[in-house]
C-alpha cells in the first residue's frame, strides 16, 4: 500500500501549492473569487451528478474515450520502441482543450454565472471555450493578442460563427500572455457575473488542479486502454508542452507507475541557447506571473519576456506550477524540440500513418522519434497527440515556402 | 513616528500622488508632487505584465520599459529622492515578480537602504504573505496592503494582520484609472474598515479631479490619484513637472481643506 508520503498524486496542498509553486498570487479584488470558485469546485467534486454529467458530456458530445492507436508504420520508420498515440486530436474542435471547457462550464453554471471570458494564443482554446457557451447559450468574450487574430483568422472566423466575441489585445506586446492579463482586467471588473475559463493548468489556485483534473480523463482513458490492448503499461509516455495541461492530463494518472517514465517536451524555438524559445522550465527561472509561482521566461530584473515557437500553443512565457514541482522533484524528465525538428516530426506523421498533426503535438513526436530510436524493439511508448494540424497547414505551407 | 505615520498624523487628510519610476524625468516629477503638495509619494516599479492596472498605468510601464529603466534605477530614483526629501514618506508600489527576482531579503533590504517606508505589492495578497511580508517588517518597511469592494467582513481582519503604515482601500472592483465609485458606497466601506482597525485608510482607484478627491476626503483619511498624473507625464514628457505641480497643488487644496476624514 502507497503511503500518502510515497505519492506524486497528492499535490497540491491546502493552499494550493505544489512545494514552493502555484499559490494564489492575485490582487485582492479576486482573491474571495478564487476562495469562492475552490469551494463551489470542493462540492461539485463531491457530487456524483456532476462527474456524470461531465462523462456524458465527454462521451457524448466530445466523442471520448479517444482511441489507443498503434502507428505500426512510423513505429517501422524509426526502428526501435512501439509507439501509440492517445488520439485526442479526434475530440469534437480537434484538440484536447475541450476537455477542460466542459468541466468549468458545468461548475460556471452550477455557479450561476451568467458570462464566460476567456484568453486564447493560437485559438484552440477559444474555439473550445466559444463552443461550449454556444451548446449551453452562454455569452462568451474571448481575449486574444491582436498578433495572434492576425495570424489565426480561421479559429477567429469560427469562434464567430461560435456567436463569440473576440477581442484584439493590443497592450503589452499583442500576445497569449497579453490576452491573459486581459482577461484578468475583466474579470476583476466583472466579478458577480463572470467565470473565467482558464485554458492551462495554470493561474492561481484551483485552476492548476481543476483544469489538471479535468484533462486526466486523458490519461485515464489511455492507463486503462494500454492494459486492455497490450496488458502492460507504457515504458515511456511523452507529451508537449506550452502551459502543460495535455501533459498533466497524461502524466498525471502514471505519476505512482514508477516504471513508466514521462518526458515533457517543451519547445525550443531557434534554439535554448539564444533568446527565441519558449522553454520556461529548460531556460527560464521561478518567479510570480498570472496569479502563480512557476518557472517564467524572465530577464534578471524579473521582466517577462516573449516566448517563440512556431506553434503558437506553446509560446507561453510560464508553464503550470505542477510541471515546475514535477522538474524539480525529477519524476518528469523535460527536453525541448526546435521549431525545425518539429516541421520535420510533422511531416514524417503525416506520410508515415496519414495523420496531419498540429505544431504542438508534432514537438512531442519530434522527442518521440529521438528515443524511439535508442529503445529496444520491445519497449512501448506513449504519445498525446493532443491536437489536429488543420489550423497549421498556412504556417507549415510558409515554412516550406509553399504557396497556397 | 515613522514618515508614513506623520503625513497621516497631519490635522488635514493626506494626498497620495502615484508615478511611475523612469517614466520621464522622474525626479523632476516626483519634486513636482512634492511641491504641488502630496504628503505621500507613490513610486511604480515598472512590469511587462501590470495586469491590475488600466491603460493609462500600462501606457507608463510601457513607456519605462522601452526606456530601458530597470530595478537598479527605481531603488536609484527612490535614494536621490530621501537625499532631496528627507521627511515626505515614499512608498513602492508594484507586482510581485520584479520585487522577489534576486530574493525576498535582497529587496526587502534594497529598499531600505534606499528610504522607502512602504512596499505596496500588488499581487502578493494576504495568503502569500511568506514570499515578502516577513522580510519587509523584518527591515523595517510597511507592507500595504489593498482592501477591495469583494472584501468581506470576515476577511477583512486577514488583510490588515501584519500590514502597517496605511490601508489602501480600492473603491471599486476593476482596474486603475477607470470609472469612480458613488461616494456613498465608499463611505460605507471605509467606516466599516475603520471599526476594525486604527491604520489610516486611503482611497483611490478612479480619482481623477480635485472634486472628487475632496468629495472622498471627507470620508477618508487619504486620497490617492495616479493614473491622471501618469497621462500628464504621458502627454507632456519632459514638460510633465509644471502640469503635475499644478494638478497636484488643486488636488492637495481639495484634499487638505476638507474636514479631517471619519477617523
Amino acid at each position: 500500500m502507497a503511503s500518502t508520503a510515497n505519492t506524486f498524486r497528492n499535490q497540491p496542498d491546502e493552499r494550493g501549492h505544489f512545494g514552493d509553486y502555484g499559490g494564489r498570487y492575485v490582487a485582492e479584488t479576486l482573491m474571495p473569487l478564487v476562495l469562492d470558485l475552490e469551494r463551489e469546485y470542493r462540492k461539485a467534486q463531491a457530487d456524483p451528478e456532476f462527474q456524470r454529467e461531465f462523462d456524458d458530456l465527454l462521451e457524448h458530445y466530445v466523442g471520448r474515450p479517444s482511441p489507443l492507436y498503434h502507428a505500426e508504420r512510423l513505429t517501422e520508420a524509426l526502428g526501435g520502441a512501439q509507439v501509440w498515440f492517445k488520439r485526442d486530436e479526434l475530440n469534437h474542435t480537434g484538440a484536447h482543450k475541450i476537455n477542460n471547457c466542459i468541466g468549468q462550464i458545468l461548475l460556471a453554471i452550477r455557479m450561476g454565472k451568467t458570462r464566460i471570458i476567456a484568453e486564447t494564443g493560437a485559438g484552440q482554446h477559444g474555439v473550445a471555450t466559444a463552443t461550449v457557451c454556444a451548446r449551453f447559450g452562454l455569452p462568451c468574450v474571448i481575449y486574444m493578442g491582436a498578433e495572434d487574430v492576425r495570424r489565426q483568422s480561421p479559429n477567429v472566423f469560427r469562434m464567430k460563427l461560435l456567436g463569440a466575441e473576440i477581442v484584439p489585445v493590443t497592450s503589452g506586446r499583442g500576445t497569449l500572455k497579453d490576452a491573459m492579463n486581459e482577461g484578468l482586467r475583466d474579470w476583476v471588473a466583472n466579478v458577480e457575473d463572470t467565470f473565467y475559463i482558464i485554458g492551462t493548468a495554470a493561474g492561481p489556485h484551483p485552476y492548476p488542479e481543476m483544469v489538471r483534473d479535468f484533462q486526466s480523463i486523458i490519461g485515464k482513458e489511455a492507463r486503462a486502454q494500454m492494459l486492455d490492448r497490450i496488458g502492460r503499461l507504457p515504458n515511456l509516455a511523452v507529451a508537449c508542452i506550452g502551459g502543460g495541461s495535455n501533459a498533466l492530463g497524461l502524466f498525471h494518472p502514471f505519476l505512482d507507475d514508477r516504471e513508466v517514465k514521462l518526458l515533457g517536451v517543451e519547445a525550443a524555438g531557434h534554439g535554448l541557447d539564444g533568446d527565441e524559445h519558449a522553454a520556461s522550465l529548460l531556460g527560464g527561472f521561478p518567479g510570480v506571473l498570472h496569479g502563480n509561482k512557476t518557472y517564467l521566461l524572465q530577464d534578471e530584473d524579473g521582466q517577462i519576456t516573449e516566448g517563440h515557437s512556431i506553434s503558437a500553443g506553446l509560446d507561453y512565457p510560464g508553464i503550470g506550477p505542477e510541471h515546475a514541482w514535477l522538474k524539480d522533484t525529477g519524476r518528469v524528465e523535460y527536453t525541448a524540440v526546435t521549431d525545425e525538428e518539429a516541421l520535420e516530426a510533422f511531416q514524417l506523421l503525416c506520410r508515415t500513418e496519414g495523420i496531419i498533426p498540429a505544431l504542438e503535438p508534432s514537438h512531442a513526436i519530434a522527442a518521440v522519434a529521438k528515443r524511439a530510436k535508442e529503445m529496444p524493439k520491445d519497449s512501448v511508448i506513449l504519445a498525446n497527440l493532443c491536437g489536429r494540424g488543420d489550423k497549421d497547414i498556412f504556417t507549415v505551407a510558409e515554412k516550406l515556402g509553399v504557396e497556397m | 513616528m515613522t514618515r508614513l505615520t506623520n503625513a497621516f498624523s497631519k490635522s488635514h487628510p493626506a494626498l497620495v500622488c502615484f508615478v511611475t519610476a523612469g517614466d520621464g524625468d522622474t525626479a523632476a516629477n516626483l519634486d513636482a508632487l512634492v511641491e504641488g503638495g502630496a504628503d505621500v509619494i507613490e513610486l511604480g516599479m515598472p512590469f511587462t505584465d501590470p495586469m491590475a492596472d488600466g491603460p493609462a498605468i500600462q501606457a507608463g510601464n510601457i513607456r519605462s520599459l522601452n526606456a530601458g529603466t530597470t530595478t537598479a534605477d527605481v531603488l536609484r530614483i527612490a535614494r536621490k529622492f530621501r537625499e532631496r526629501h528627507p521627511e515626505v514618506p515614499l512608498v513602492l508600489m508594484g507586482y510581485a515578480n520584479p520585487m522577489i527576482r534576486r530574493g525576498p531579503d535582497w529587496f526587502a533590504n534594497a529598499a531600505k537602504e534606499a528610504g522607502v517606508d512602504g512596499v505596496i505589492c500588488v499581487d502578493i495578497p494576504p495568503e502569500e504573505d511568506d514570499a515578502l511580508g516577513p522580510q519587509l517588517r523584518d527591515a523595517g518597511i510597511s507592507p500595504i496592503r489593498l482592501a477591495t469592494p469583494t472584501t468581506d467582513a470576515k476577511r477583512l481582519p486577514q488583510v490588515l494582520e501584519g500590514s502597517s503604515g496605511f490601508l489602501y482601500y480600492v473603491a471599486v472592483a476593476g482596474i486603475t484609472g477607470m470609472q469612480q465609485a458613488a461616494i456613498e458606497s465608499i463611505e460605507a466601506n471605509v467606516s466599516r474598515i475603520k471599526q476594525s482597525t486604527d491604520i489610516p485608510v486611503a482611497v483611490g482607484f478612479g480619482v481623477r479631479t480635485p472634486e472628487q478627491a475632496a468629495e472622498i476626503a471627507e470620508v477618508a483619511d487619504g486620497v490617492v490619484v495616479g493614473s491622471a498624473l501618469v497621462e500628464l507625464v504621458g502627454e507632456h514628457g519632459a514638460d510633465a513637472p509644471a502640469k503635475l505641480r499644478e494638478l497636484t497643488a488643486g488636488l492637495a487644496k481639495a484634499v487638505h481643506s476638507a474636514a479631517k476624514g471619519a477617523a
